[in-house]
Parts: structure tokens; sequence; C-alpha cells
């Protein structure tokens, strides 16, 4: 995450062909939202193109910048809205997270992982070094006799000791339960929150499988 | 001056990745890496649980597979119940068929996804083209028709998906020994004649050529490029029937040579014979290989163009894509097709393919029949059991024990884009070379040339991420457990 090293260069701070000038200015008039996924399934984004025909009509009033769908890999400038799916596993989630904070006026934890931490929050049961010797050291696959290793580089985050949710870490405004929320779920509160309306998730869609 | 160059994260991918480079004095790439940097922990969670819940659990793993994770998981608690091909006993035709039909759905709506969603807009706009359009937003400003059409053919997949497993993602139809529910006449009809807001099984099948008229047409105009791009070597491998074409649900592991020769066969039970994993310290996604071959020679390819290279022929009940495959075998003359991007080519006809099978699955009555499920006496239990099935990216197996409480007491997982992690690395260097070598102007547009040979792998590294364990935010963590850990640690 952190640039420490004047050798080093990032491809999102190297010369691009530019976009149209009128294309921008239309998007640039459109409502800005940041997407991102962390430690889940990447289920909640497709549930998010799970509103089907909505998403291009939706499209007509929203633009996305940085997301796992777009080549966009910094947020770059203020967005309305921040919608996230997955917890917090390691420092860069983190620090991703906060930077989304920062620039985004609404937060939302879209689905189980973001809410609570979800399925992969099942091994903050279980101390981190038994799942260490669980993957690297005595799994059945291991290359016999070879030297043992476990992942752990500059290039490589760390990993928390326990899977967050993303409220442990920053202040989140709205929480959108479902694993994942379908694809209806999803647009009822873009569309309230896009057009003005107050957050207002009825409980028939408030479920959580 | 030496350069490290950084791609974080890699975008248009599922899940979280990084690359790195780095170039010497005199801009030679000297090392290439595709880093996966996260990773979550099913294996050791899953244990102590009972074993029904593992492929209601581990479908959980990823969000656009969760199909292929259900299945591998309900093959092997198939074995374990004593109602698996471990214990010599065949599905049922409705279950088999209904698994099937899940299993083909997905595999179109995953297909959909990443080539339409991921894919394509290089094809349309070139990889240099504005990041800020080479992506779902670029397709509709450029051309909302074919979004339209892309939109109407996932939807009428997921619908499929959520008319056997009662939801579009992470449902439930698998149940050890079979299944939970046949499919319905009206759910029939809806997918066949496309009522209630769907498209029909026939514009399934007209829409589902668009992938392939796009990458004839980039093809052609970019012949050049597309055939030279990544070309790098690997073995290939596929679940393969009885008369060695591929067979998405159950078969054999083969895997064949640049010559098509069957270099192994196996038995998926014993792939702990044939196969090891490695570990490298820059990644927490292991790197599989055949034990015999050892870890250069022994890597393999699976997914879309792994399958097609292994793959002699469609059936004749699958007639479009049959002339599709044909048409791409002739392009290497019968041999094995080691370029990268033609890998779009192999993903295009797999959409039509799976259009195709899911037709006739949907005409077959079998689907509404019964019996739903086979099942054993409790003397059966075996306490283990194996699944493979050929998910989207290629080869999926789960592999568990459970003691006599029915308890998992052990979970062993290796994913498809675990296998190609490799060959993944191999294709990431070639293009690094290519594009940046001895180079010393860099633009953004070269490196998203990296992006899209990995893209062309359809990574998913949200799966690929689900083992455990890992070092510590706190290193005194492991410290203060003793030595234990020193042994382990540089």
């Amino acid at each position: 995450m952190t640039k420490c090293n004047k050798n080093e260069i990032f491809s999102h701070e190297l010369p691009t062909t530019p976009i149209d000038p009128e294309t921008q200015a239309k998007r640039d008039a459109k409502i800005q939202v940041a997407m991102i996924g962390f430690c889940g399934c990447w289920g909640c984004t497709l549930s998010f193109l799970d509103m089907d025909e909505a998403l291009i009509a939706l499209l007509d009033k929203v633009n996305i910048t940085r997301s796992s769908i777009t080549d966009t890999k910094r947020i770059p400038g203020r967005m309305a809205l921040g919608f996230i799916e997955g917890g917090i596993a390691n420092s860069e989630n983190i620090a991703v997270l906060e930077e989304y904070r920062e620039n985004c006026d609404v937060l939302i934890s879209v689905g189980a992982c973001a809410i609570w931490g979800g399925v992969p929050a099942m091994r903050n049961v279980i101390p981190l070094e038994e799942c260490f010797r669980e993957a690297y050291i005595d799994s059945e696959t291991a290359v016999p006799d070879a030297k043992k290793t476990i992942p752990f580089h500059e290039d490589i985050p760390t990993i928390t000791t326990k899977v967050m949710p993303l409220h442990e870490v920053v202040k989140i405004d709205y929480f959108i339960p479902g694993c994942p929320p379908d694809g209806a779920t999803i647009l009822k509160v873009l569309d309230d929150l896009i057009n003005g309306r107050e957050f207002d998730l009825p409980s028939a869609m408030n479920r959580y499988d | 001056m030496s350069r490290k160059i950084i791609i974080d994260p890699v975008t248009r991918i599922e899940g979280h990745g990084k690359v790195t480079i780095h170039l010497d004095d005199n801009n030679q790439v000297i090392d290439a890496k595709l880093h996966v940097v996260e990773f979550r922990g099913f294996e050791k969670f899953i244990q102590g649980h009972p074993y029904w819940e593992a492929p209601m659990l581990l479908q959980r793993i990823c969000g656009i597979c969760f199909v292929s994770h259900h299945l591998c998981g309900a093959k092997a608690l198939d074995d374990m119940i004593g109602a698996g091909y471990s214990t010599g006993v065949s599905m049922l035709p409705t279950p088999e068929k209904m698994r099937r039909l899940a299993h083909y759905m997905q595999q179109l709506q995953s297909h959909v996804t990443a080539y339409f969603y991921l894919i394509v807009p290089e094809m349309l706009f070139g990889m240099d083209a504005p990041p800020e359009q080479r992506n779902v937003l670029g397709l509709v400003e450029a051309n909302p028709e074919l979004v339209k059409r892309v939109v109407a053919l996932r939807k009428w997949g997921q619908e499929g998906i959520k008319a056997v497993l009662g939801k579009r993602m992470h449902g439930i139809n698998s149940i050890p020994g079979g299944v939970n529910q046949n499919l319905s006449i009206a759910a029939r009809d809806r997918l066949l004649k496309g009522e209630d807001g769907l498209i029909s099984i026939d514009d399934v099948i007209e829409y589902a050529q668009d992938g392939l008229k796009l990458f004839y047409e980039f093809h052609e105009k970019n012949r050049q490029q597309v055939d030279s791009f990544a070309e790098v070597p690997a073995l290939n491998m596929s679940l393969v029937g009885d008369d060695g074409n591929v067979d998405y649900y159950h078969g054999k592991m083969r895997v064949v040579d640049k010559n098509k020769e069957i270099v192994t066969e196996l038995d998926y039970h014993d792939y702990l014979d044939h196969f090891s994993e490695a570990t490298e310290e820059w990644s927490y996604m292991k790197f599989p290989f055949l034990k015999a071959l050892g870890r250069e020679a022994g890597s393999v390819r699976v997914g879309p163009l792994a399958r097609v290279n292994v793959t002699k022929a469609y059936s004749d009940d699958t007639p479009l894509a049959k002339a599709a495959l044909e048409h791409f075998h002739d392009y290497t003359q019968g041999k094995a097709n080691d370029k990268t991007l033609h890998t779009n080519w192999a993903r295009s006809i797999e959409i039509l393919h799976s259009a195709e099978l899911i037709k006739v699955l949907l005409n077959d009555p079998d689907l509404q029949k019964e019996p739903l499920i086979i099942t054993p006496p409790k003397s059966a239990w075996t306490g283990e059991g194996i699944g493979v099935v050929e998910a989207p990216r290629g080869t999926l197996l789960h592999h568990y024990r459970a003691n006599e409480e029915g308890n998992i007491t052990f979970a062993n997982l290796v994913v498809a884009t675990t296998q190609n992690n490799t060959v993944m690395n191999r294709s990431i260097r070639s293009v690094a070379e290519s594009y940046l070598g001895g180079k010393a102007e860099i633009t953004e547009g070269m490196l998203n040339a990296i992006e899209v040979s990995i893209r062309a792998y359809d990574p998913c590294l949200s799966c690929a991420t689900h083992a455990m364990g890992q070092m510590p935010l706190v290193l005194s963590v492991f410290n203060a457990k003793g030595e234990l850990v020193n042994e382990f640690v540089r």
C-alpha cells in the first residue's frame, strides 16, 4: 500500500490514454460510487450484477469509479457512496477501508461478511498457529523433504489474528444483510439513496441466508 | 537504475492479487510474479462441524462458482455415506441430472460474467484504451444493445440456478446421496419458453453465440497479437468421461501433452499419490504439480483452454459447439493450443456448449421423476470422501474425512485457480518480457497487457485463498508460543 521506495512505480501512476472529455463530463455529472470486496466470496458484487436490466438504468445516474470490475485502482475524488462487501482479514484491508471512509460520504456494509465477518470469521475461534500448520506444514499434499515455507514477504500483507466486521474498524452508515443480499434488495437501497430518500429496507427484504 | 513495477490491485478479476515486475539497469525483466494477497480459512475451521454442513459452508468460498463447490462437497459426502463412486454406487438418474443442470447453468452464467463483464472490454477498446473506458460502463456507452443481450443471458443462467437450488447464490439442492427436489414442469417451461421476464432457450443459444462472434472479429483484426501473446507451455488437465471427452460433472482426471498424448490418467480418489503442492514465501496461493514429473514439467493448466485441448470432439447433440470446437482444433493442426488469449476463444465455445447441453437436459423427462435419493444403511458409512468436478475455471477437488459421530476431522481443497498458478506466472513473465523488456518508457497500457494475460485464466483468487494459516499481524504471538514458530520463519 504505502510507497516507500523511489524505484517503485505503480501502474496507476503511469501515463494513460486519456478518456474523451465529453464522456468524462457526462460521468462527472452522475452520482459517484466506489465499490470494493474485502475478505468474502465476491458474491455481493455478483448480486450487484443481479440487478439485471435495472443495472443498466442505474448506470444512467451512477458512475462507478474504483471497484473490482473497473480498472480505476485508487479512489479518484469525493464519492457519494462506498459499497463494500467482505470482512477485514489483512493489514491491507484495514488501510483500504480507511481510505474508503475518508473519501465516501456514505459507507454501506453489504452482506454477511462485511456486517459480522461471515463464514471466514469462523476461523476466529482457532489459534492462528494451528491454522498455519494445517495449511503449509501438515498438509497431505506438502512436498516431502522440502524446506517448510510459510508465505511471509514484503509484497504480501500480513493477516489479522481475527476476521473483523467493517464497523469494528471504521464508522459504517448502513447495513444490507444476506448471504448474499439479492439484486432486488441492493437495488431498493441504492435507488432510495440516489434519489434522496431515507434508507428503508422492508422486513421482507431483511434476510440473513 | 533498476526498477520495481507494481500492479496493485489486479482488477477485473475475482479476489485479490498483485503483480510485481523487477527490471534491471538495462530494463530487462529479472522477475515477474503474481502475488495472491489474501486468504481465508476453510480447511481448518470446517473441522468439528457435522459432515452435512460442508456443501453449504464451503460453497461460500466463491460467489461465482459456488455450484461447483456445492457439488464437489456433495460428491465427497456421497462417498462418505457409502452412496458414492468410491463405493461403486452410481448416482440415480434424476439426482445426477439435477446436479448436472445446476452445474451447466452455472458454467453459462460464470463464463458469461467473466467473458463479457471482465474480458471483452479489451477486445472492443484495445489493451491501451483509457482505463476508465475498459469496463462494463464503457460497454454500456459504446454498445448498449450488446449489454442488454448479455444481461438477459446472464439473468437466464442465474434464474436456472435458482430453479434448482432455490436461490441465485449459495442455495441448497444436493444432499448426501442425492438431491432435495426435482424440476417442476412450470419451472422447466419458464426456462424453455422464456416466460416471466426471461428469454427462451432458443434465444439463449442464439445469444450464446455472441461471444464467439466477438472473438472471431477480434481475432481477424489482431491475429498476430492474439496468436503470439503469452504462448506458454503447460500440460493440460480435464475430467473426461468414458469417451475421453470433457465431462463437467464426473470422470477420470486426464493429463495430455503438446501432442495430445496422455501423460497420465487417474481416478481422482488417488490424487494424493499423484499431486504435491509447493509453497512460496511471496504468495498465499500454493503451486500444485504432478509428483512423477516434478514442479517444472509437471505443472498443469486447467480450465477452458485445457478442456478443449484434452477433448477430441463434443457429442452430436450439441452441434453448434461441436462445429466451433472442430474449427478451434483445426487452427493448431491437432496440437494442444498454448496460446493464452485463445483461452477466451475456448471460453466462448464453452458458453455455447453449456447452452446446448442445458437444452438437451431440460427436455429430459427424468428431471421430473423420482426417487431423488439413495439412503444406504448406517453400516455403509466410510467416513471419507473425495469429489471432483470441472468448475468453470477448471478441475476442482474437495476431500473430507469425518469421525463416527459424523463430525469433520479433515478437509483438503485443491481449486482450479491454484492448479493454474504456475502457468499464470509463466504468462505474466512472457508478457512482461515482450511488452516491457528493454523499454525505458513504460505506460499504463503496457501493464494492462499483463493483467490481460491474468484475466484470460479468469482466476478466482477468492477460491485460491481458502487455505488457512498465516504469519499473524502480531509476530510476537508466535514468538510467545515458542520454538515451534521459529522453525518455520526465515
